[in-house]
């Protein structure tokens, strides 16, 4: 027997061996990819939330009906009613 | 011990065939079983036995959509969708640890006792809501107790952060999240978005261990902004409830408009009701009166007729008519006038707002003329606002009228419209005779004005508006510091429902427009049934116009001439919500 007819058979079964261990590394690293996804994911969401509340918040301390209690009330403001609107005429 | 000799030993008999088949045969019926239930298990119940596999380790999960907003035009939230959480509990599991029946009950501001009871009828449940839709944090704090049997569901709520100011335009969603009224209904297809889902596997413990099966994206819905400016919205609501509560008045209308684009700036009505608090939900708050209520025009009606005759030539600005002595018979009727004028020209007409001046210039037109004059102005077409519940004007054909329906439909009755059918013909006078489409979406597709009168007639019916709001007219309290303000009062009787017109029940009206010369602003306030005494038009509505109205020539830096005319839409910041793009500002009308 030719010691080269040995040697395609082997070189098959490192490769095979080789991709084996690829694939269980791969399918590890996936693993480990999907479940950082899944944080980034709740994340997103957390954020979302905390944007939709932030932005209530500003609605509701923006309100016109506040601002109009605080001027009036604490602040002792009135509407302007002696104004001049000056035209800047080209 | 004799030595025995053993028997030799025996012929050992031969082995039956039978043996080696019987054994052969159990290991074949063997080998047949195993195969049999192999074939059974891998061909026969493969589906079957494939979903129940999938079924305790494949799941689909829901992405939900996130609703899109509702903002003005200047992109202030007008209905913003936000997470919270539903607590729920296992009524036994709670009730077997008392000390937490009382902590729970305390955070979620309940008597221990009633909830305590509460529990206790619902022992044989496994699942009951404890709590209304509470904020993440509040929720955090409840589970936080740890208490067993108590567990949280997160959805979304949506909130309406200019309350009753703008609910009826904006309307409102119901439980399930889809829009009921307003523009929640008209755009829901456009806010609503898709609900994704992806596939995965999970393990036992609930973790996804593989999320590449399938995966469809949520979309969320778009945000709607619209034509309101709510900082005006708010001035011209404000006004509006003081002066329906002043007047004893049943309800109002109010309506701004932008007279050049059509956009609305303003649209509201009382009585109103909040839309964060679902126990107001109900007509006849909920409805909104500008759009879905018609209404007889009376007197507000008479400078449609007078740009109608001026167009057709047949009087001009100078011509003269004689109403004295301060009535006069068409038929059957008596057409009276409450301030006789004797002989007067068209636009002390309009001043004094006398029935017989207009009764006569309608039976010199003709039905046909009058008739058409009111179509001009659109009438009878529908507005087009995709607003649910668009009540179409009444106009029936100038070939069913007689004399005395001539005669009346000269002063605005016969015939009824909504506000917005009356803003836009009065739109028409202030845009120099080019009626706009009005509209409540921002972005809807532009649709171009049209011709209703010349420019000359605009102008020349605008300068007998002027003379309304000057003194010595019936409106001078709409009058506004440093304008010029043209309008038109309307004090309209109702009808009764006998229908007879009741002397008692006033509809009290005033239209007008800012800055007279080169309008800016159309505004329409209607006063339904002040109680007080006070039931004119010039004095139950002209003063909630003016008020309003010198609200937003300041806010909107409109000039006294009208000639600075400042964009009325500076710049906003885009909203997103969700989604990890930009969510883009671009509503679609749905028609």
């Amino acid at each position: 027997m030719k010691r080269g007819a040995l040697l395609i058979p082997l070189s098959l079964i490192i490769a095979i061996v080789v991709s084996a261990l690829a694939v269980v590394r791969t399918k590890h690293e996936n693993r480990g990819l999907v479940t950082e996804l899944e944080g980034l994911r709740s994340d997103r969401e957390r954020l979302d939330m905390e944007w939709a509340q932030l932005q209530l918040e500003e609605a509701t301390l923006a309100n016109n009906n506040r601002v109009e209690r605080i001027a009036r009330n604490q602040l002792g403001m009135t509407e302007p009613n002696d104004y001049v609107i000056v035209e800047d005429k080209p | 011990m004799k030595a025995r000799r053993l028997a030799p030993a025996p012929a050992p008999a031969p082995v039956g065939g039978w043996r080696r088949g019987f054994v052969l045969g159990v290991m074949a019926l063997g080998a047949c079983v195993v195969f049999g239930r192999a074939f059974q298990l891998e061909v026969i119940d493969q589906d079957f036995l494939a979903a129940e596999g999938s079924k305790r380790s494949i799941r689909d999960v829901t992405i939900p959509a996130h609703r899109g907003a509702i903002v003005d035009r200047r992109g202030e939230p007008l209905a913003l969708s936000a997470p919270v959480e539903s607590l729920w509990a296992v009524p036994q599991a709670l009730l077997d640890a008392p000390r937490y029946v009382d902590a729970v009950a305390k955070l979620l501001g309940r008597q221990p006792d009633e909830l305590r009871k509460f529990l206790q009828a619902r022992a044989d449940r496994k699942f009951v809501y404890i709590s209304d839709p509470l904020s993440p944090g509040e929720a955090k704090r409840v589970l936080s107790l740890g208490a067993p049997g108590v567990f949280s569901d997160p959805s979304y709520a949506r909130y309406y952060p200019a309350g009753e100011v703008a609910g009826q335009v904006v309307g409102f969603c119901g439980r399930d999240g889809t829009g009921l009224e307003g523009i929640e209904k008209a755009q829901e297809s456009v806010l609503a978005g898709k609900q994704g889902s992806r596939r995965v596997i999970r393990d036992r413990a609930g973790h996804i261990v593989e999320d590449n099966l399938k995966f469809v994206e949520a979309q969320s819905g778009e945000d709607v902004q619209l034509t309101i400016d709510l900082r005006i919205q708010y001035l011209a609501y404000r006004e509006l409830k003081e002066a329906v509560a002043e007047h004893k008045a049943k309800g109002g209308t109010i309506v701004i408009a932008d007279s050049a684009t059509g956009d609305i700036l303003a649209i509201a009505s009382q009585p109103g009701f909040n839309p964060n608090n679902p126990g107001e939900r109900k007509p006849p708050g909920t409805r909104n009166r500008a759009i879905t209520d018609l209404y007889e025009p009376g007197s507000t009606a008479k400078p449609l007729l007078v740009a109608q005759a001026l167009e057709l030539g047949l009087f001009q600005p100078t011509s003269t008519i004689d109403t004295t002595p301060g009535w006069f018979k068409v038929g059957a009727l008596t057409v009276r006038d409450d301030h006789p004028g004797g002989v007067m020209d068209l636009a002390k007409i309009l001043a004094k707002s006398s029935n017989v001046g207009a009764a006569k210039i309608g039976l010199t037109l003709g039905p046909e003329a009058v008739w058409a004059g009111l179509q001009r102005f659109g009438i009878a077409e529908p507005l087009y606002t995709a607003f649910p519940g668009e009540a179409n004007s009444v106009l029936r054909h100038y070939s069913q009228w007689g004399e005395i329906a001539t005669a009346t439909a000269s002063y605005g009755y016969g015939w009824s419209l909504n506000a917005l059918h009356e803003v836009r013909a009065y739109s028409a006078l202030a845009n120099d005779g080019l009626m706009p489409h009005l509209r409540l979406i921002k972005n809807a597709p532009p649709v171009p004005p049209q011709r209703a009168i010349s420019a000359r007639t605009a102008r020349e019916v605008r300068e007998m508006l002027e003379t309304v709001v000057a003194p010595g007219g019936s409106a001078t309290r709409a009058a506004i510091q440093g304008y010029k303000v043209a309008g038109k009062t309307g004090t309209a009787r109702k009808l009764s429902d006998n229908g007879v017109y009741d002397a008692n029940r006033h509809m009290a009206l005033f239209v007008g427009m800012v800055p007279a010369e080169n309008p800016r602003l159309v505004g329409l306030v209607i006063i339904d049934e002040p109680s007080d005494g006070r039931y004119y038009g010039g004095l139950a509505a002209a003063p909630v116009f003016a008020s309003v109205m010198q609200g937003a020539a300041r806010l909107l830096q409109i000039s006294p001439e009208g000639t600075h005319t400042p964009d009325l839409a500076p710049p906003s910041l885009p909203r997103a919500v969700g989604g990890p793009t930009m969510v883009k500002v671009n509503a679609r009308t749905t028609r």
